[in-house]
């Protein structure tokens, strides 16, 4: 089983259902297969959230994909899938890089499969951001000029 | 000016040891060259033609004489002796060494300064008017609202990989110093019908290979608005800007294609999501910005006019008064005047300022100035509150640096980016036309009969000089592998901002001084008393010019 990262440490990867690309999944939605708890959702760079905010509350989790590393979408991705009420799982998967992860997760990413072979005991430490941050996030939702 | 508290402290100091690390991880071989290239970006270190270059974030151009002797101190320590002021009021160093940057960052961090996001798609360093808080046209002091966008945008974890550079300019005067027209977001302050101050938002305005003028995307948005408003149009951008192309990325690519209503629209649905929400400012948090900028304790003095002592001067120092008509301006408070020093003597590169000038530069300040100094986009530096009794002593020390060119906002006050020398991105060199036209124009009773002009010259598309929106714009260009230079005219930088013409075909290195003579005699030929270059320019358009510069063709 692949291990990933999920909720700040390393684990084996317990995903066993199916994780669909958009099309394939809105095909599972006409077939009346999806949404269910078997059946996960992968955004591409351009597919934006919206396109399956009314099954949100029934999808296991989403995985944004990132192709190469410097397309930022999917930040935006994430933190639109938490601002619409998502609980789930986010998962980012692809070609992001360790020193990414503190800005992933404060943008509402929990799960990190990464392309290739990293060290992953070592990036875990990555996750961890600055000891304060200026913005309102998913951590954290109050901005820090509400908090001072 | 704004001052750290522990939090602002530490996290500007854990970002140092963030990049200490991704340092040496990437000097071990554990980053790769293209996954180091954002992250050394963000932390201002480009790769440039004969070395690194280094970035350093003055934040709306203010600096204070703690910081600015820092900047010396480096510049000695780890450089050769020099600092660059860019056209985004931020410091370059030219040759510091990968290696030492963790160093210098540490050291900047010391004095409450960085280099983040200086490069790199991300958001940028605010800019504002260099006369902010002083500037008798002011409707209300506009840096309060850059430290606030500076906080809101300093790793903001959602825009660290947009799809190309971002950069928010601020104006709060009648005259608009900021160039708000040529950024990516302007942001004025205006008043709505009531009176009531808010901001009006321009998007989309950028230069660059494809220059565009911004677009007005809100009338008037209530200031505790503002943080959510900006973010609404980021995710926008974010999300839909092209990443196909990186010279099609600008978000002014994105307004143009979708067009300006259907851009709003977008950002007013993203906004209905987000305002109200935590990013909502609070009266608490604007009243905390304001008390970092109050009014100095000024003494009571008279105006110049009724100055004797200071008329008396003038009247017998034609030398300093040459340098109180022209590098100084009114204040706001009776008996202050606005100091502007020039980094534009001919010989010496454009906006470079050396350790001992920026030693002296501080001195004065501390003597003089409360402590304070500004960087500005047309690369000088400025003291914002000398005591009029005080300029001539200011003016001689100035005089001995070599600080003291009476040429402020005339044609040899030249916005110069890098260039060839320098930047790996460069057409052609630009330093060396602009100390060529500063030659030849030597002359202060001609420079000075010519009125006001902006002459900016760019290396290359990117445009880091604006030459666009110079009077007449230099942009260096390739012509089968030869340096050229393409002239335009009739930019202007302002609220009546204007986009240059390309007057013709473009000249040799050798040519220009010669070139733009003949612009200035076509201009002096047909001005009528008081017009300036622009509106002459304006009046009578591109063709005489052309046709005098091009004569010798036919
Ligand atoms: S305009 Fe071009 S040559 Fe000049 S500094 Fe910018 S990128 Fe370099």
């Amino acid at each position: 089983m692949p291990r990933i990262i999920k909720d700040g440490a390393v684990v084996e990867d317990s995903w066993d259902g199916r994780l669909l690309d958009l099309e394939s999944y809105n095909a599972a939605v006409e077939g009346g297969e999806a949404p269910s708890a078997e059946i996960a959702v992968q955004l591409e760079p351009g597919e934006e959230p919206a396109a399956i905010a009314g099954d949100l509350h029934r999808i296991p989790m989403v995985a944004i994909h990132f192709p190469v590393f410097t397309d930022g979408r999917g930040f935006s991705y994430a933190r639109e899938l938490r601002q619409r009420g998502y609980e789930g799982e986010i998962r980012a998967v692809g070609s992001f890089i360790r020193d990414q992860l503190a800005y992933l997760a404060r943008c509402g990413v929990n799960a990190y499969a990464f392309d290739g072979d990293i060290d992953l005991e070592a990036a875990v430490g990555s996750l961890q951001g600055f000891s304060d941050h200026y913005q309102a996030d998913v951590l954290q939702s109050e901005p820090l000029f509400r908090r001072r | 000016m704004y001052v750290y508290d522990e939090i602002d402290q530490r996290i500007i100091d854990d970002r140092v040891e963030q990049y200490r690390d991704q340092t040496r991880r990437y000097l071990a071989g554990e980053i790769s060259d293209a996954e180091f290239l954002p992250l050394r970006l963000q932390n201002g270190l480009y790769v440039q033609r004969l070395a690194p270059m280094l970035r350093i974030a003055i934040p709306y151009g203010m600096l204070s004489t703690r910081q600015l002797r820092k900047l010396a101190q480096i510049s000695r320590d780890y450089d050769k002796g020099y600092g660059h002021i860019s056209t985004r009021q931020n410091m370059q160093l030219n040759w510091p060494r990968l290696e030492d940057v963790p160093d210098i960052l540490a050291e900047l961090a010391s004095v409450e300064m960085h280099a983040v996001q200086t490069s790199g798609n991300c958001i940028r360093n605010t800019t504002t008017d260099q006369f902010a808080g002083v500037a008798p046209d002011e409707l209300e002091d506009p840096r309060p609202w850059c430290e606030i966008i500076r906080q809101w945008s300093t790793f903001h974890p959602e825009f660290a990989f947009l799809p190309r550079k971002f950069k928010i300019a601020v104006c709060a005067s009648e005259t608009d110093r900021a160039a708000i027209h040529a950024h990516d977001i302007g942001l004025e302050l205006v008043p709505n019908t009531d009176g009531e101050l808010g901001f009006k938002v321009l998007a989309g305005g950028g230069l660059g290979r494809t220059p565009v003028i911004g677009q007005v995307i809100c009338e008037w948005l209530e200031k505790k608005h503002l943080l959510s408003y900006l973010e609404s149009i980021l995710r926008v951008y974010n999300q839909l800007g092209r990443r196909d192309n990186k010279y099609k990325a600008r978000i002014k690519i994105l307004v143009k294609a979708m067009g300006v209503d259907a851009f709003r629209e977008r950002v007013e649905q993203e906004w209905q999501v987000l305002k109200d929400g935590p990013t909502t400012l609070t009266d608490a948090e604007i009243e905390r910005a304001r008390s970092y900028f109050t009014r100095p304790d000024y003494q009571t003095l008279p105006a110049d006019a009724d100055n004797e002592a200071l008329q008396t001067l003038l009247a017998e120092n034609t030398e300093f008064a040459r340098w109180y008509q022209r590098n100084t301006l009114p204040h706001r408070v009776d008996g202050y005047r606005i100091v502007n020093i020039s980094l534009k003597a001919t010989g010496y590169a454009p906006g470079d300022v050396s350790d001992t000038q920026m030693e002296v530069v501080a001195d004065l300040a501390d003597a003089y100035s409360f402590g304070e100094v500004r960087t500005t986009h047309q690369q000088n530096l400025v003291l914002a509150e000398v005591a009029s009794g005080d300029l001539l002593a200011v003016w001689e020390k100035l005089s001995a640096m070599g600080l003291a060119t009476p040429n402020i906002g005339h044609l040899t006050d030249i916005i110069c980016c890098p260039g060839g020398d320098y930047c790996s991105l460069a057409n052609a060199k630009s330093i060396p036309v602009a100390e060529a036209i500063q030659e030849r124009f030597e002359n202060l009773d001609y420079l000075y009969d010519l009125g006001p002009i902006d002459l900016n010259i760019s290396g290359c598309m990117n445009a880091c000089g604006h030459h666009h929106i110079g009077h007449i714009g230099v942009l260096g260009v390739d012509k089968k592998g030869a340096e050229f230079y393409q002239v335009s005219l009739g930019g202007h930088q302002g609220k009546d901002a204007s986009l240059g013409k390309i007057l013709g075909p473009s000249f040799e290195q050798d040519a220009m001084p010669g070139v733009i003579e003949k612009l200035l005699e076509t201009y002096v030929a047909l001005r009528t008393d008081e017009e300036q270059f622009l509106d002459t320019y304006r009046r009578v358009g591109i063709d005489p010019f052309k046709e005098r510069v091009y004569a010798q063709d036919h």
